[in-house]
């Protein structure tokens, strides 16, 4: 629809920037929060214009101590568990869910459509609901305290399989057929046909799965008890918690601001491709 | 280039038999169309050809191998879809190469036979472009240059030219015609279009309900239909087919007109004529009630009835003729313009 009224204009403007400023003003408060001092940030009212401690909080926040009076791991390391956790659930996600989707639509086997509506009934099971078994499991397995523990609980993913089997489902059968008639066998067929028809819609999961990995709050808590393991969003939480004093509000909030931009990275690296994904339908 | 036997070929869905024991042999470099109603099968006769779909019993030989169990690309062939099936993510370059890239050729090797398909088809121009950029005329161009570069035993066609506009139709169809001449290859070629199937056909497989009506060229398909269903379908318009009956060398029609010839059969019989082998005859045995006039340049063709019944009967005169509806006119037509067919199992009978 195109309207060219300058009242509706004017009028979808301030609702626009109005919406944006709900969504942006805790951004902006925790952004300012980190460029304080420790003491500013005790005193009322709080700071709604950046200081001139950023560099400083920045650097004792990624590299330093951290929070000052406990031993927690400093931020640069949190952000690399948290990025190798959310990258391995991510991508584990995708080639799990490809391949199974592949076998489901692509494959005559036993017991097919019963694999599919296994699969699909895990989706009612997520890891809340399976959280002392599934831990119990990890720990006997040793993987307590790895990236192993942190992803392979969370890996399997049924939307994800769901998703890959109505993607490929519109793949024309026509497609199949002249692939056999060139000679591609089934995996040459999954590599050089099936795999670029579905990149938009790998993009898109690999964003959203991205992003579900990166803020995975209660298993990280459960399977972490060494510091040099923890993720940098459960360590948020602890941050607030753990020293016996009034919390340190830069420190935490410039490990906030630093939680935020790998995942805002990832969504701006891949937007184009992410809302190809998610709205085109023409193979 | 090679020949192709179908023995005793059977396909069925479960328990629904949709092909019944189809023989038939395709010579080496002949262009065989499989012509039919919708839904009688030629699809799944062509695709049991290809590969893509089993068979239930009998053998399909390609050359002197049996083929039934081979994949589709150990069978020497090629294939055009009618959706043209080309891999929109690639390149045209890349559609075309990529059966050969599969089997192992040099990138010299196919870069050059891909050229060469390119040139025949006029599509250098696009190589690089992707599917979606192209026009349905130019898709359709690199489908067959596709089938092509792999210089294939046989090329089969699934309705391929079935989503191209009427004209580009016929210039396409033209074009099929004049590629397969030159290369030389056997191919089997799917329609429902008669007109299609008359001019590209050396010979025809006509289908129905998954029996061959008949098998022949065009010619004598057209002169000497052998069911009364091939006698409808092909032609246009399509032959009158008027109840009479047969005795000692006459014909006598429902509403007791009589002419010559019929041969030695007798007894009821559909007779079966050409609306363009009437010719108008003050004289002539047939008398037509004509109801409607189409005029269509070149010719006029004359709906009306049999005069003195409600038998449908279709003139065709070449022309400008015009009639006011209700008006008799005469018609005679030669003996051996006269098809006869059993009325019950539509079978020819032979004079
Ligand atoms: N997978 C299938 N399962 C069951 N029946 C099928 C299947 N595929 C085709 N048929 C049946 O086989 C018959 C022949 O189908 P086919 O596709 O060969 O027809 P066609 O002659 O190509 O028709 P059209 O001109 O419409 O393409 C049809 O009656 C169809 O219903
Ligand atoms: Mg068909």
């Amino acid at each position: 629809m195109v309207e060219n009224r300058p009242i509706l204009n004017i009028v979808s403007h301030i609702v626009l920037i109005l919406g944006i400023a709900i969504v942006a003003l805790p951004i902006w408060i925790t952004f300012v929060a980190a460029t304080h001092d420790a003491v500013r940030m005790t005193q009322a009212p709080i700071p709604l214009l950046p200081g001139s401690h950023f560099w400083e909080n920045f650097q004792q926040t990624l590299w330093g101590s951290g929070l000052s009076g406990t031993e927690i791991a400093p931020v640069w390391r949190m952000l690399l568990n948290s990025l190798a956790m959310a990258m391995m659930i991510s991508l584990g996600k995708i080639a799990i869910s490809l391949i199974s989707a592949f076998a489901i639509v692509y494959f005559k086997f036993p017991f097919r459509m019963g694999f599919f509506w296994l699969i699909f009934i895990t989706l009612m099971l997520p890891v809340e609901v399976r959280i002392l078994p599934t831990f119990e499991v990890v720990a006997d397995l040793g993987m307590l305290n790895s990236y192993w523990g942190l992803s392979v609980p969370l890996i399997a993913s049924a939307t994800a399989t769901f998703m890959f089997r109505q993607v490929f489902l519109t793949i024309p059968d026509e497609m199949l057929e002249s692939a056999r008639i060139d000679g591609a066998g089934p995996m040459r067929f999954f590599w050089d046909i099936v795999i670029p028809l579905s990149r938009t819609n790998i993009a898109a999961l690999f964003v959203i799965l991205f992003i579900y990995g990166w803020n995975q709050y209660l298993w990280p808590l459960l399977i972490t008890t060494d510091t040099d393991m923890t993720t940098i969003v459960m360590s948020i939480k602890q941050m607030l918690e753990a020293a016996e004093q009034s919390p340190q509000w830069n420190i935490i909030m410039m490990t906030a601001l630093l939680a935020m931009i790998p995942p805002v990275f990832v969504v701006v690296a891949m937007q184009k491709l992410f809302v190809q994904g998610l709205t085109e339908t023409d193979k | 280039m090679a020949s192709i036997t179908l023995k005793d070929l059977v396909k069925s869905y479960g328990d629904t038999e949709v092909l019944h024991h189809i023989d038939g042999a395709i010579n080496d470099g002949e262009f065989v169309v499989i012509v039919g109603p919708s839904g009688c099968g030629k699809s799944t006769l062509l695709r049991m050809i290809a590969g893509l779909e089993t068979v239930t019993s009998g053998d399909i030989q390609i050359g002197d191998r049996v083929v039934n169990n081979l994949e589709p690309a150990n069978r020497d062939i090629a294939m055009v879809f009618q959706n043209y099936a080309l891999y929109p993510h690639m390149s045209v370059r890349e559609n075309m190469g990529y059966g050969l890239k599969i089997r192992g050729n040099s990138k010299a090797d196919i870069n050059r036979r891909v050229e060469e398909a390119a040139a025949i088809l006029e599509i250098g121009p696009y190589l690089d472009r992707k599917p979606r950029q192209l026009s349905g005329g130019q898709r359709q161009r690199v489908a067959m240059g596709r089938a092509i570069v792999r210089d294939p035993q046989v090329f089969l066609f699934d309705e391929p030219l079935s989503n191209l506009d009427a004209k580009l139709r016929v210039q396409m169809r033209l074009e099929i015609r004049k590629l397969q001449q030159r290369l030389g290859v056997t191919s089997i070629y799917v329609t429902h279009d008669q007109v299609e199937a008359m001019t590209l056909g050396d010979r025809l497989m006509v289908l129905n309900g998954g029996y061959v009506e008949q098998f022949g060229t065009p010619i004598e398909l057209y002169d000497r239909p052998a069911t009364l269903f091939v006698a409808g379908f092909i032609g246009s318009p399509s032959m009158n087919f008027l109840p009479a009956e047969v005795a000692s060398g006459m014909v006598t029609l429902a509403n007791g007109a009589r002419l010559a010839g019929g041969g030695t059969a007798s007894g009821k019989v559909t007779l079966g004529l050409r609306p363009e082998h009437l010719i108008a005859d003050e004289t002539g045995p047939i008398e037509i009630n004509v109801q409607l006039c189409e005029q269509l340049g070149a010719i006029t063709l004359l709906h009306g009835h049999l005069s003195g019944t409600d038998v449908e009967c279709v003139a065709s005169m070449p022309g400008h003729v015009s009639a006011a509806p209700g008006t008799l006119m005469r018609f005679a037509i030669a003996p051996e313009h006269l098809h006869m067919f059993d009325t019950q199992s539509g079978k020819r009978v032979d004079a």
